[in-house]
């Protein structure tokens, strides 16, 4: 739950929907289309409302979070000359696009799956903006710039004026701060139509809980407002304020990410259905040290001391449990990770740290029934494997807790080692590295 | 004000976290607080006025109210509001909280997933009103041996081993709430315990950061040293950085910024808090426990070095004389068994040397030369106060004047039979008693209850008698079968009289005079009658003791008013019994001349 990015599609839509609330004097021709395959767009030209697509010249870009389309060669706007593309050569360049791999200056790669296409704008230089608002610190920021296009980042301190407004700021004085600001270099002709449109932007921005909002360029033709390109970030915290607001709105991960594993999912999911806490990401699948921690604290420390004591590579996962999780979750949990640590065997063998901070009042011995049930399951696998597992905890009810799972390692034969709150939290790492050592 | 919490301070708790205030009690009971640190729950659904929660091994009550405003008008001096509310209401309870001027002193918010926006506004709202604001997203702070908030410490035993039931040396701030009961733990091993210690919340935008509660430590002679438990994202360390290189801080500082293994991974993976992500080289932990070391703050090699770090400090300290060895305090335990009380007194105990009413000795209000009188033992038992003489006299002249109204009324007229049915005192009392209601004695709740709301509700007389018509109900207090404007009760008079002389101010009974002109113009026995009288002098009464509206409509709505009826006319039923006991009247039985028989035979159906 945090700042979450959205596809430039529904930037625009939510921008088309709330319009005529917040852009007084100025029209958006919101035309517009999200596809994810060529026959789809051919598809939507043939629906009464897109007839543009078969009139206009278009421009097509993938729509997934990723800036630098053009200097990474991926906006189609020409075919000989700029503003000659067809419906048809949009639909070609999907499809070439979508045949292959894409690696990206940045070195991100994975396919293309969403496409945006529009009807091309011919304009000029002057009348390109920059406008984009986000927070900084405690206050919101409004940045603008006479200069619009792709480069706005190169001689930023010469080309943006930066515009702080206070979170208790009052209509009237955000109004004459950002009037007080526009740019010097927006020609006095145009300084009372940008500074109005900068004003609504602003409050726009606010009201509908964006964390990020740039719009480069925003071309201004007259009363005609054109957003040619927009990057935004919703706070998805506001979701329950905002479900008619926002509509239907997508959170789509970021391109290039590695698809989560199988065992990633089904914990994700897991966690979706349960009040508890259950998180999981497999750092190196081949990792020696597998950790089971309790608490979001906690498990980073644990993650640092690893990295510090063994080397990063050493560290198979992160994740954590927390928040009172069922017997039958805190097995799955143990379960998931019994299974992932014992496939890949390590000659050195492998090690188990089973951590926490001291509870404030999960019941420690009610919690680890579910992964001393978990142990009974795996236990041949887990001595297959070589595995030490260093347990410690704190809490209501720990000693009772650290005598079954003990009592129940020793009854199955897996090496243990298992400690309360006399130990400190991170010093089963040293120990079990110690160990290693001798 | 240095220190956050006092062993005086009180709470008002948002939400009836039932399990999370008695903690808080058992806390309070451990270190021997001498009130409770929870002075009101605010539950805006619950119907109930108090809830019971054991106080060592007994159990107190704590006042419930459905708003904060009400809860702070009944305890002025709760200065702290522990938030509990969902993440959906924590804005709005806080703001109002914030707009009741000078109320609160530190507002804490545990919600996680406020919108940001509201969060922010939220969190400079308090900044503004110059408020402590502790969260969002938090388990609180505690304040050893004084106070404690909800579930922060775990468990009595962990509080215990990790000595946070009495104050040591440390102040300690973390953003994590599940490394601070760890942290505690370190810190009693290695040193001597904390003075205070506050988790800021994990949340991206909380209240009060580490620099804000750090410079408070500062100012706060209980606190020797701090220890700070920062994370990977955020700004916040840079702060306490500069405050320790300008001189604002000069305590000894020890510090460390979890999240070192981020610098591993490039992006995709949320280490620990939403807050925690490092959008800048110098947000990363790398930086600021260089930054923290390079200032002059004990910065330790690693997490797991931090107990050797927190040892070296406190020692140093402590050999110069700087930290004191602490007498540990004596403590209370909470017993392993406790069984909730099946029954609450609030009025009477008979288990010291004399039994009390309401806190007096029977002995001090019995005898005449106490000066005590009927009226006084009411005003105890049934109102846990001590009325002024002219209250307590009205209170007698009603129960005199309610006494008795002759044989034919229908309670005394059953009382009678039943004495004569050869049934013995209580018996035929209470047949008595149990004729009293709606139509026998209820006029003077009636009366009370509808003239108090004409009167809030700014009716004229004429609008009331509108109203009631509409209602379908007779003016319950007005008219008299026999008396009439000119042959005036005279009970009523005299009760008038004396209200006249005595009341400060009789409004809802002026008003009701005003009723009554218009009511008698229309028929000459359209009187404001002696149950009328009664009920709306009692009113005027409450309101000149300072009882609140609420409390009135709230006797009204309970029967006190009928109370009064029953205790005086049980003088006369009682009475009317024994007279009949003297008389040894024989089995009664009705004449049948006096019945209209009209019997038809019953039909089949079906």
């Amino acid at each position: 739950m945090a700042q979450r990015a959205i596809r430039e599609y529904d930037g625009k839509r939510l921008f088309a929907k709330h319009w005529n609330e917040y852009f007084d004097g100025f029209h958006y021709p919101f035309k517009s289309v999200l596809v994810t395959s060529a026959d789809e767009l051919r598809q939507k030209a043939k629906e009464h409302g897109f007839e543009w697509l078969n009139q206009e010249p278009l421009v097509v870009k993938p729509d997934m979070l990723f800036g630098k389309r053009g200097k990474n060669n991926l906006v189609l706007f020409k075919v000989n000359k700029p503003g000659d593309v067809t419906l048809e050569d949009a639909a070609k360049w999907i499809e070439e696009k979508q045949s292959h791999e894409v690696t990206l200056l940045s070195g991100q790669h994975g396919k293309l799956t969403h496409f945006i296409v529009e009807p091309f704008t011919p304009h000029t230089q002057d009348q390109e903006y920059y406008i984009a608002a986000t927070t900084v610190g405690e206050d919101d920021v409004l940045y603008m710039s006479a200069e619009g296009g792709m480069d706005v980042e190169e001689g930023w301190d010469e080309k943006v004026t930066e515009v702080r407004i206070p979170i208790n700021m009052n209509e009237a004085d955000i109004e004459k701060t950002i009037r007080a600001n526009i740019p010097a270099d927006i020609p006095s002709e145009n300084r009372e139509a940008f500074a109005s449109f900068a004003i609504q932007f602003f409050k726009f921005f606010r009201d509908m809980h964006f964390a990020y909002l740039e719009i480069n360029p925003l071309v201004l033709i007259g009363t005609d407002a054109h957003i040619l390109d927009l990057v935004a970030r919703l706070d998805d915290t506001a979701g329950f304020l905002m479900k008619d607001k926002w509509g239907d709105i997508e959170f789509p991960t970021a391109f290039g990410m590695e698809e989560k594993s199988p065992e990633e999912e089904a914990i994700a999911e897991a966690d979706s259905k349960s009040g508890a806490s259950l998180k999981l990401t497999i750092l190196n699948p081949q990792g020696r040290i597998w950790t089971m921690v309790a608490g979001g604290g906690a498990s980073v420390v644990y993650a640092d001391t690893i990295a510090d004591l063994a080397g990063v590579k050493d560290l198979a996962n992160y994740g954590e449990y927390s928040g009172g999780p069922t017997t039958g979750e805190t097995q799955f949990y143990a379960e998931t990770i019994f299974d992932l640590m014992t496939r890949y065997p390590d000659p050195r063998g492998k090690i188990l740290i089973i951590g926490g901070a001291i509870a404030n009042f999960t019941d420690v011995a009610k919690t680890f029934t579910g992964i001393i049930n978990a142990l009974e399951k795996w236990a041949p696998k887990l001595k297959e494997h070589n595995t030490k597992i260093y347990v410690r905890r704190g809490g209501p009810n720990y000693e009772k807790g650290l005598a079954d799972i003990k009592a129940a390692a020793d009854q199955l034969g897996l090496e243990m080692h298992v400690y309360g709150p006399e130990t400190h939290i991170t010093d089963i790492v040293r120990m079990a590295l110690e160990e290693d050592k001798k | 004000m240095s220190r956050l919490f006092t062993r005086d301070t009180q709470a008002i708790f948002w939400n009836n976290n039932k399990s999370a205030i008695q903690r808080m009690l058992d806390y309070d009971y451990v270190i021997k607080r001498e009130t409770p640190s929870v002075a009101a729950i605010v539950a805006p659904t619950s119907s109930a006025k108090f809830e019971k929660f054991f106080w060592g091994p007994d159990e107190i009550m704590i006042d419930v109210f459905r708003s904060t405003k009400e809860a702070v008008e009944a305890h002025p001096n709760a200065d702290v509001l522990l938030n509990f509310a969902s993440f959906r209401t924590a804005y709005d309870v806080s703001m109002e909280a914030l707009s009741i001027p000078n109320q609160f002193r530190v507002i804490m918010v545990t919600a996680e997933g406020i919108p940001e926006r509201l969060a922010r506004t939220m969190n400079q709202a308090a900044r503004d009103a110059g408020v402590t604001l502790i969260g969002p997203a938090t388990v609180g702070a505690i304040a050893p041996g004084a106070f404690k908030i909800a579930n922060i410490g775990g468990t009595i035993e962990n509080i215990i081993k990790s000595k946070l039931h009495r104050a040591g040396s440390a102040g300690l701030v973390t953003r994590s709430g599940g490394l601070f009961n760890e942290l505690c733990n370190i810190i009693a091993r290695n040193a001597d315990g904390i003075a205070e210690g506050v988790a800021i919340g994990g949340d991206r935008f909380v209240g009060s950061v580490f620099i804000d509660n750090m410079l408070r430590m500062e100012s706060n002679p209980d606190v020797k040293y701090m220890i700070l438990l920062g994370e990977v994202g955020g700004t916040e360390e840079y702060k306490v950085i500069e405050a320790v290189k300008s001189g604002k801080i000069t305590k000894p500082v020890i510090a460390w910024c979890i999240g070192t293994i981020a610098k591993h991974f490039s992006s995709g993976v949320q280490f620990g808090h939403a807050g925690a992500s490092a959008n800048a080289e110098r947000e990363t932990a790398e930086a600021k426990n260089k930054a923290m070391r390079e200032a002059g703050i004990h910065v330790p090699e690693s997490f797991n070095d931090l107990p050797r770090v927190i040892n070296e400090v406190y020692t140093k300290l402590y050999n110069e004389g700087v930290i004191l060895e602490i007498e540990e305090p004596e403590i209370r335990t909470i017993p392993a068994n406790r069984r909730p009380k099946n029954f609450i007194c609030t009025i009477s105990d008979d288990r010291g040397e004399e039994a009390t009413y309401a806190g007096y000795p029977i002995s001090s209000v019995a005898t005449p030369d106490t000066g005590k009188t009927i009226g006084d033992v009411i005003s105890l038992l049934w109102f846990k106060k001590v009325y002024p003489r002219w209250a307590v006299d009205f209170i007698e002249t009603v129960i005199k004047t309610v006494a008795d109204h002759g044989p034919a009324v229908s309670g005394a007229h059953n009382a009678k039979v039943t004495a004569r049915a050869g049934k013995s005192v209580v018996e035929s009392l209470v047949t008595g008693l149990l004729t009293i209601g709606p139509r026998f004695g209820g006029a003077i709740d009636g009366a009370a209850k509808y003239f108090k709301y004409a009167y809030d509700n700014e009716m004229t007389p004429a609008e009331f008698l509108a109203y009631m018509k509409k209602q379908g109900i007779p003016i319950p207090g007005i008219g008299h079968r026999i008396k009439s404007v000119r042959n005036p009760d005279l009970r009523v008079e005299g009760l008038k009289k004396y209200a006249a002389e005595f009341f400060p101010s009789t409004p809802l009974l002026d008003y009701a005079l005003t009723v009554e002109e218009l009511t008698t113009s229309k028929k000459d026995n359209l009187i404001l009658n002696v149950d009328g009288t009664i009920g709306i002098l009692m009113v005027d009464m409450w309101r000149a003791l300072g009882y609140t509206e609420k409390e009135i409509d709230d006797f009204i709505e309970s029967g006190t008013l009928n109370s009064f009826f029953i205790l005086g006319r049980t003088i006369g039923f009682i009475g009317h019994v024994l007279d009949e006991k003297r008389l040894a009247m024989p089995m009664y039985r009705h004449p049948w001349d006096d019945i209209l028989y009209d019997v038809k035979k019953a039909e089949e159906i079906g």
